[in-house]
């Protein structure tokens, strides 16, 4: 047993940070530091110049695309790419529906897809959650009705994020209303420039546009653009859902907006003396650091056994870093904003974060939209209590 | 990065947790207890025979020249079973103290009597005074010949009453809470001039006060700089509390999980409530966050580098030392009624988790010190 990274893996992290160094533009980086999320044309750029390593599909099969890197070098690899701080490839593409195609798919999807899957040629969203079927996803009622060689497609998709800039969208829906929940849901991708298809923004608590409504009114999809199997789709979602998860603690997440904080406190005053020779502060900052160390370890745990075992068979102990994970990221987002403190309290317009008439300074701007926003971190991908209950019941058999 | 035990750390898990199988079961345990050092000589001598107490010393000394995951393999079973024995006094801190400052010669003489079985050690370094200052030591040591005196009184001296050597802190110079000028001596316990007053603590272990009049002792290592192998001792100390912790906290965790499975009420297993789900989930999480960090202190308990092993080990106190609570509390709180009994087990995991939250500092105090240390 040895915890540190060998000779290879602090060599293939040089290498990233290297990479990095080199070609992450300087301008994306100062945006990601100062706790904007990232831009499309940012996520696009960076996920192309990771792309030209096979970086930004890191875990699929060499074949398609992937880098052939071991899972810690994978993990090494997430981890720079937070701790620099630069946007990671985006989910929908690189862990979701590629693995998917990759797994599932026809040789025609594969072909056709993958490459523009890995180089965000197209940009995919997930077309999951419904107004009706949150966290119990399977009661999902938009319809897909057989009409000859395509499928017409009604209901409503919600929570669909980026679904605005999104140019396809992978969607379950049920094709079955007869069969058992589970049975009757087909996989389709759907291209969002097909007639019948709206979305309508649905604006955060911090005043921004991730999240859409989609409504699909009598959207005609080619029966080519299923994946596998008709009325298999839920096996094919459970496969995505379960896939490479243990990026979802985020450590490496976490860690840089801790260092952020600490920077920040340096420089923010607290009754005349830095905030940063605060005992309270400093205290905090340990505590969370601690807290962050332990949860860096119970990912290696999780991905070393990833490696000795089936890897696509979901681990219930994800389930512990997805809560811990995003409880640590929620308390940093704190810190963030009681370091902040009153300058964080001036609201700006929707867009225009950066008021630049310097009602208080440009770098608290963000700090209160992201705190309000990190709160989704336990909601979405499967809320808390939902991997509580797959714990309760995947490991201690409740 | 590697997680996996070699072969021989499965040999020694497995062979551990047979032992401790047939022979521990929580009313062997409380038996074992009533017993006049307050815990069992024959379960000492099959450690022995199993080279549990040579685990950490070299083969020239008799030992199994283990390393610190074999240490923790250990004690993790101890603390699935709480082991009343004195194997944290005697193999991990007095072994830590001898490995660390010893001469060849002295290594040669004790070692291999405590891989045997036949030398009992205590790790006499706390006082009252101290709370959790590792260099707070008021007991003195002068030179006069060849021997050295020492003058004091030591407190929370973990197996204190049954060790036949103890490893003595002193002043040689410098004030009270000073780093310099610390020395560690040997002390024969039935030495003129010692007195022991044995008791036990809240988890039913065995400890003793300990007062040295005008005792004749013997220099371990160089008097007046032992500061750094005193802290290494109590990182060992903190790297198999941490260890036993994790056994603890997942015994207490089995304890309630069953429990919650047949425990009925309104008609049904509580463990049918989601309310107690999801608390037994989050004390599985906790449960886990210790063990990772038990397998860090085990990683760092010998790093070279002293920054980064004093600032993790401290890292492990916090977290083992907040999440045992936890789960500790919460266990016995999903038990109900039978939780707050002397008669059944869970309250017992409980007495010793709450010892072990404060052996070698507790949160709030590693807390200060990372605090204080921050750049």
């Amino acid at each position: 047993m040895d915890l540190r990274l060998s000779i290879q893996e602090q060599g293939f992290r040089d290498e990233v940070r290297d990479f990095i160094r080199t070609n992450l533009p300087q301008d994306i980086r100062d945006h990601v530091r100062a706790g904007y999320p990232p831009r499309k044309d940012d996520i696009v750029t960076w996920q192309r110049m990771l792309n030209t390593r096979g970086w930004a599909t890191a875990h699929w099969p060499e074949e398609f695309g992937g880098a052939g890197l071991t899972p810690v070098e994978r993990m090494i690899l997430i981890e720079e790419i937070s701790l620099a701080p630069a946007p990671q490839p985006l989910i929908f593409n690189s862990n979701m529906i590629g693995p998917v195609i990759i797994q599932f798919g026809s040789d025609e999807q594969k072909r056709h897809f993958l490459p523009k899957i890995a180089n965000v040629d197209l940009w995919f969203c997930q077309g999951f959650s419904e107004p009706g079927a949150g966290s119990d996803l399977a009661s999902l009622r938009t319809q897909a009705r057989r009409d000859g060689d395509d499928y017409i497609v009604n209901g409503q998709k919600i929570w669909t994020t980026t679904a605005h800039q999104a140019d396809w969208m992978f969607c379950l829906l049920r094709t079955d209303p007869q069969a058992k929940k589970q049975s009757g849901i087909s996989f389709l991708l759907i291209d969002m420039k097909t007639p019948g298809i709206t979305v309508r923004p649905i604006i955060s608590l911090d005043g921004l546009h991730h999240l859409n409504e989609v409504f699909l009114d009598e959207v005609r999809v080619p029966v080519a653009n299923r994946i596998g199997e008709e009325n298999k789709g839920w096996d094919y979602a459970k496969f995505l859902l379960g896939h490479e998860r243990t990026s979802i603690a985020g450590v490496g997440r976490s860690k840089e907006r801790l260092a952020y904080a600490k920077e920040l406190a340096a420089k923010v005053n607290a009754g005349g003396r830095p905030l940063s020779e605060d005992r309270c502060f400093r205290e905090r900052v340990a505590l969370l650091e601690a807290e962050l160390k332990a949860l860096e370890i119970t990912q290696l745990r999780v991905v070393a056994a990833h490696e000795r075992q089936d890897q696509d068979k979901a681990d219930p102990f994800t389930s512990i870093l997805k809560i811990k994970g995003t409880e640590l990221y929620q308390a940093v987002c704190e810190l963030l904003y009681s370091v902040a403190g009153p300058a964080a309290l001036v609201a700006r317009p929707i867009g225009a974060l950066a008021d630049g008439e310097h009602l208080a300074p440009d770098w608290a701007a963000p700090i209160a939209p992201a705190y309000f926003h990190s709160r989704a971190a336990s909601i979405y991908g499967g809320s808390n209590e939902i991997q509580k209950n797959i714990l309760a019941k995947g490991v201690l058999g409740l | 990065m590697d997680f996996d035990l070699s072969y021989e750390q499965r040999e020694l898990q497995d062979s551990v947790g047979r032992l401790l199988k047939d022979r521990y079961d929580f009313a062997a345990r409380q038996r074992y207890a009533k017993e006049e050092a307050g815990w069992s000589r024959e379960l000492w001598s099959h450690y022995a025979n199993l080279g549990l107490l040579g685990l950490p010393f070299p083969s020239e000394y008799g030992g199994f020249a283990g390393g610190a995951v074999d240490l923790m393999l250990a004690m993790e079973a101890f603390g699935r079973v709480m082991a009343l024995e004195p194997y944290l006094a005697t193999v991990v801190l007095g072994g830590a103290a001898l490995r660390l400052a010893g001469s060849s010669a002295q290594q040669a003489e004790l070692l291999p009597r405590l891989a045997e079985g036949r030398l009992l050690l205590a790790w006499a370094h706390g006082e009252w005074q101290a709370g959790h200052e590792p260099f707070f030591v008021a007991t003195t040591a002068r030179r006069e010949g060849q021997t050295w005196i020492l003058d004091g009184v030591k407190s929370l001296v973990l197996n204190g009453a049954s060790a036949q050597t103890l490893v003595v802190s002193a002043r040689t110079g410098g004030a009270t809470a000073d780093r310099d000028g610390l020395g560690l001596f040997l002390v024969d316990a039935g030495a003129q001039g010692v007195s022991r007053r044995p008791y036990r603590l809240v988890d039913g272990t065995s400890a003793a006060e300990i007062t040295l009049s005008g005792v004749g002792a013997s220099a371990l290592g160089e008097p007046g700089t032992a500061a750094p192998i005193v802290a290494r001792v109590i990182e060992s100390g903190i790297a198999a509390v941490a260890a036993e912790a994790v056994g603890a906290m997942q015994a207490a965790l089995d304890l309630t999980v069953e429990y919650l499975k047949t425990r009925e009420q309104f008609g049904r297993p509580i463990g049918q409530n989601q309310a107690l789900q999801h608390r037994a989930a989050e004390m599985l999480m906790a449960t886990e966050q210790a063990r990772s960090m038990a397998m860090l202190a085990a990683m760092m308990v010998d790093e070279p580098d002293v920054r980064e092993r004093e600032r993790n080990i401290a890292m492990v106190k916090i977290i083992v030392g907040r999440e045992a609570r936890w789960v500790a509390q919460q266990a016995v709180q999903l038990h109900g009624g039978i939780g707050v009994t002397e008669e059944y087990a869970v309250g017992h995991y409980f007495r010793r988790l709450t010892v072990i939250e404060q052996l070698f500092g507790d949160a709030p105090f590693h807390l200060r010190r990372l605090a204080e240390e921050q750049p």
